[in-house]
């Protein structure tokens, strides 16, 4: 058993984690009381008790650094240690987003190159760095859809297409710019089924949403058909570009057909996920979006950088320019790799993602069973029959010294196990990863039990979510 | 040459190719249409980890940074400081390279971290109820005014035009895709239409000085509308609470505890609400449960809320967040505790006044507004304020905020307990020679 605590326990009166200066200034009189706030609850603790106590907090965790984390759909890859010192630099931290532009040169340099490399690496014209994560680029993208049908007067079209196998974040997306939302049926196959598509796609649609490869790891070898479809009856086709890890250097969304795509930077470009967040997601957008791009963008006169918004922008998404911090750490990453080196990651995390399906698809089920791109999608409906879940498979990973995978992901595949090892893993690591996976595999045949009650050897067993949402406990109060 | 970042060895990955039954990687990217496959990337030759970080510094030295330069500025972004404690904890890569706490038995460091954030927040706002965060101090009110339209079943929203400018940009963004109209309240002129499903407020305002909370609390409230308060979370260390006066949600740009400001992100929105609104909150929320031992532990909770269950039925299509930011003002709020941010907020006030005080005795200067305020305040100028910066620039000082497009000659300037009385004395003695 574990001890539990709380700042609270160790909180106690006078103690305090920090000594601050005094007062240099002779003191003014205090504003009108009733302004004033009388009591101020907040715990009271020493510098060494603190530490201690995040620390062990810290030893509950697992991360990349602990350990493989295939969660798919994640790209959980070890970044570099050093890409973090760089974004340490104080001149790269401590800049306040309204000093002069002129004091700020070398952020705006970094942000323009910055948008450049990715418009390059995703085959598209223009770059905002602005979103704050993949959702709000999303956001941006279906905003911009919204914004290019308004400015050609074609008021009509007030639905997004969404793949069945799409992540939530899309959907949710096409509601909050006031789109309706039609799913798009998958196929036999893993990729869209083009004839529903053709019967979808007429002109109350303004947009295609579609991840590439998809969430199932596949990509679409229709996608050319796919963007025919859509642009010849006015609609827009919009990237979301969570799985970009698998195309770098390979493939460019421009060539496909895409408008715009939104990106993780978070994901494929070497940014520690922090336990969730910070991110980054830049859109890049073809020419006939640029107008509408979320402001600001970074732009090069002869001779020095400046920010300007786009003629018909969408607007503002944050009070500064996007998450800078995240962006240092994409650059970084970019210009350490080149293009050859970012072709080589795509190149081993297709590679480890084949390798896995290839080592595991006699013992769990593989919906589709063809060549997959970063991340391989394995059903557990054979062990489900069994009365084994997914999540009981998920959760006897973790007895074995590994996070557990994606689960129940996508929606379209019964009992989802969604693997992604990234190009960071080596072989040596999935092979250790494969040899669990078949123990597992076996114990749900002779000992199903041991599965039930993963995992063993945690910090908590499994927890009882159902009285968690029931009755809500989300916070402690300190009188 | 071999990437540090790649383990796999050239043999290996024939190996591995082998398994599969290919002899190459090309080979496993065939479903991509030839004509899409292999096209060029023109992108900078690879740097080793020595030129590119000697690369990055000389670019990095290409900006004033204010570790440097003394501060006088602040409009939402705050330099405050930050105890070394703050980095340690966050540097810890078993907090730094996890995800969001899918699987709460190897995630309960970062969700119990989450429900003290939830805790250490809903303490400082006088509010019932937090969620674990959205993207900046912005979004968090655009999301805020979203939610209310949700609760009150109202398609308009009212924000006073004394709120940070910036903020009401975003605000515009997102309330765009409902075409929800945004009415501009003049702080002189209380009234707004009945129809509002808020009233956003900012306090102290984006000019620095406290608005009449409580009155508008009232004016909200009689109208049926929710009062939004968009709150600067240092000022709490002395101010009254927003909660305490009766707002229905608290939002703050969450960067001044503990973080560098880093050219405007990342932040952190704090997200805090009456208990009641709940269930139409955006964003994660963690909560307090046992585990079939009956030991307690936690989850990510009401995610019936979320995108990932709800899709297009969800409270907000956030997914990621700023978590690593959080923890940050988690470890900062603890660090510093009931003493500490009271210590913070009151030096802060001092030196404001100290400065307003001398800068307003200067010949041509004077304060715009007359209201109590906490560390920021509005100054006319005899000259025009971009001139004055150009002049601080070249003795290694920020100015503050260029607000001539607002108010005629007038600059908003910050001060924090960085500032030292030789700093404030430094500013004033060149702004009284020009």
């Amino acid at each position: 058993m574990r001890h539990h605590y709380l700042l609270p326990d160790i909180s106690q009166p006078g103690k305090i984690g920090c000594r601050l200066p005094s007062l240099d200034v002779a003191p003014t009189e205090l504003p009108p009381k009733e302004l004033l706030r009388q009591e101020l609850d907040l715990p009271e603790v020493s510098e060494v008790e603190l530490v201690r106590y995040f620390t062990f907090l810290s030893k509950l965790n697992y991360g990349v650094d602990t350990g493989f984390y295939p969660l798919g759909s994640c790209t959980m890859k070890y970044n570099p240690k050093w890409h973090e010192d760089i974004a340490k630099l104080p001149g790269l931290t401590s800049i306040h987003p309204y000093q002069s532009i002129d004091s700020v040169q070398g952020a705006l340099q970094l942000m323009f190159e910055l948008q450049e490399y990715l418009a390059e690496i995703t085959g598209m014209n223009v770059t905002s760095l602005a979103p704050m994560a993949g959702a709000q680029g999303e956001l941006a993208s279906i905003l911009m859809v919204r914004a290019y049908h308004q400015a050609r007067g074609d008021e009509v079209r007030r639905k997004i297409l969404v793949p069945d196998s799409a992540h939530g974040t899309n959907p949710a997306t096409a509601a909050m710019c006031g789109f309706g939302v039609n799913t798009v049926p998958s196929n036999g196959e893993g990729n869209l089924d083009l004839k529903k598509l053709e019967a979808m796609m007429n002109e109350g649609v303004a947009a295609l949403t579609l991840t590439m490869p998809t969430t199932l790891g596949l990509f679409d070898p229709e996608i050319a058909e796919i963007s025919r479809l859509v642009h010849e009856r006015g609609g827009l086709l919009c990237g979301d570009g969570a799985n970009l890890n698998s195309l770098l250097g390979k493939v460019k969304f421009g060539d496909l057909g895409f408008d715009c795509v939104q990106l993780n930077l978070h994901k494929t470009f070497s940014t520690p996920h922090g336990g969730g967040g910070p991110g980054s997601g830049p859109v890049c957008v073809k020419s006939n979006l640029a107008d509408f791009l979320p402001s600001p963008l970074v732009i090069k006169n002869d001779k020095d950088y400046t920010f300007t918004s786009p003629a018909k922008s969408i607007g503002s998404l944050g009070a500064s320019y996007g998450n800078f911090g995240v962006m240092v750490k994409a650059y970084a990453y970019i210009r350490s790799l080149g293009a050859e080196g970012l072709k080589e990651v795509s190149e081993n995390a297709v590679t480890n993602a084949n390798y896995l399906k290839e080592k595991l698809k006699a013992y769990y089920h593989l919906p589709y069973d063809r060549t997959c791109m970063h991340e391989v999608v394995f059903s557990g409906k054979q062990q489900k029959a069994k009365g084994v879940s997914t999540l009981d498979i998920a959760k006897r990973l973790i007895d074995y010294g590994f996070h557990p995978p994606t689960i129940y992901f996508p929606l379209v595949v019964e009992e989802a196990l969604m693997i992604e090892p990234t190009e960071t893993e080596s072989k040596k690591t999935l092979d250790a990863f494969i040899e669990a996976m078949r123990e597992i595999a076996k114990e749900a045949d002779e000992n199903p039990e041991i599965l039930h009650t993963a995992p063993h050897n945690t910090p908590v067993r499994r927890l009882d979510e159902v009285s968690a949402a029931r009755k809500p406990n989300l916070r402690w109060e300190l009188k | 040459m071999p990437l540090p970042y790649l383990p796999n060895t050239d043999a290996d990955r024939s190996a591995m190719w082998r398994e599969i039954g290919v002899s190459s990687a090309d080979e496993l990217f065939q479903d991509v249409p030839a004509k899409f496959r292999n096209v060029q990337f023109k992108l900078p030759p690879p740097l080793s980890e020595l030129e590119l970080k000697e690369e990055l510094r000389q670019l990095s030295n290409r900006n004033a940074n204010l570790d440097d330069y003394v501060c006088f500025l602040g409009a939402g972004y705050y330099r405050h400081f930050i105890p070394s404690v703050v980095g340690h904890v966050t540097g810890r890569s078993e907090f730094y390279t996890a995800y969001t706490p899918y699987q709460a038995e190897v995630s309960q460091g970062t969700l119990q971290a989450t429900y003290e954030y939830q805790s250490l927040v809903c303490q400082l706002t006088g509010m019932e109820v937090s969620n674990a965060g959205m993207y900046d101090g912005s979004t968090a009110a655009a999301e805020a005014a979203l939610m209310a339209c949700r609760i009150t079943e109202r398609n308009k929203v009212a924000a006073l035009s004394t709120i940070n400018p910036r903020y009401r940009e975003v605000i515009d963004t997102y309330v765009s895709g409902h075409d929800i109209p945004v009415e501009k309240v003049e702080p002189n002129r209380k009234d707004f239409s009945s129809e509002c499903a808020c009233l956003i407020i900012q306090q102290p305002n984006f000019f620095g000085y406290f608005e009449d909370l409580e009155a508008y609390t009232r004016k909200a409230h009689d109208t049926g509308a929710l009062l939004i308060v968009i709150a600067d979370p240092i000022s709490l260390g002395m101010f009254k609470p927003p909660g305490n006066y009766g707002a229905d949600i608290v939002v703050a740009e969450g960067q001044a505890l503990g973080n560098p400001i880093s050219f405007g992100g990342p932040g952190l929105g704090i997200f805090t609400c009456r208990k009641e609104y709940l269930r139409l909150m955006p964003g994660r929320i963690v909560g307090k449960t046992v585990d079939i031992n009956s030991q307690p532990g936690y989850v990510l909770t009401m995610a019936t809320r979320e995108q990932h269950i709800r899709r297009e039925r969800a409270t907000s299509n956030i997914c990621t967040n700023e978590a690593l930011v959080a923890l940050a003002t988690t470890v900062y709020l603890a660090t510093l505790g009931k003493s500490g941010l009271r210590q913070v907020a009151e030096l802060c006030y001092h030196k404001a006044h100290y400065a307003a005080n001398a800068v307003g005795k200067r010949k041509g200067y004077s304060l715009v507004f007359q209201q109590p305020f906490f560390k920021e305040f509005v100054v006319r100028c005899p000259v025009a304020p971009r001139q004055i910066n150009e002049v601080l620039f070249q003795e290694k000082i920020i100015g503050g905020l260029d607000l001539s497009y607002l108010i005629d000659n007038s600059m908003l300037f910050c001060v924090t307990e960085l500032n030292t009385k030789q700093d404030i004395d430094q500013l004033v003695e060149i702004l009284g020679a020009l």
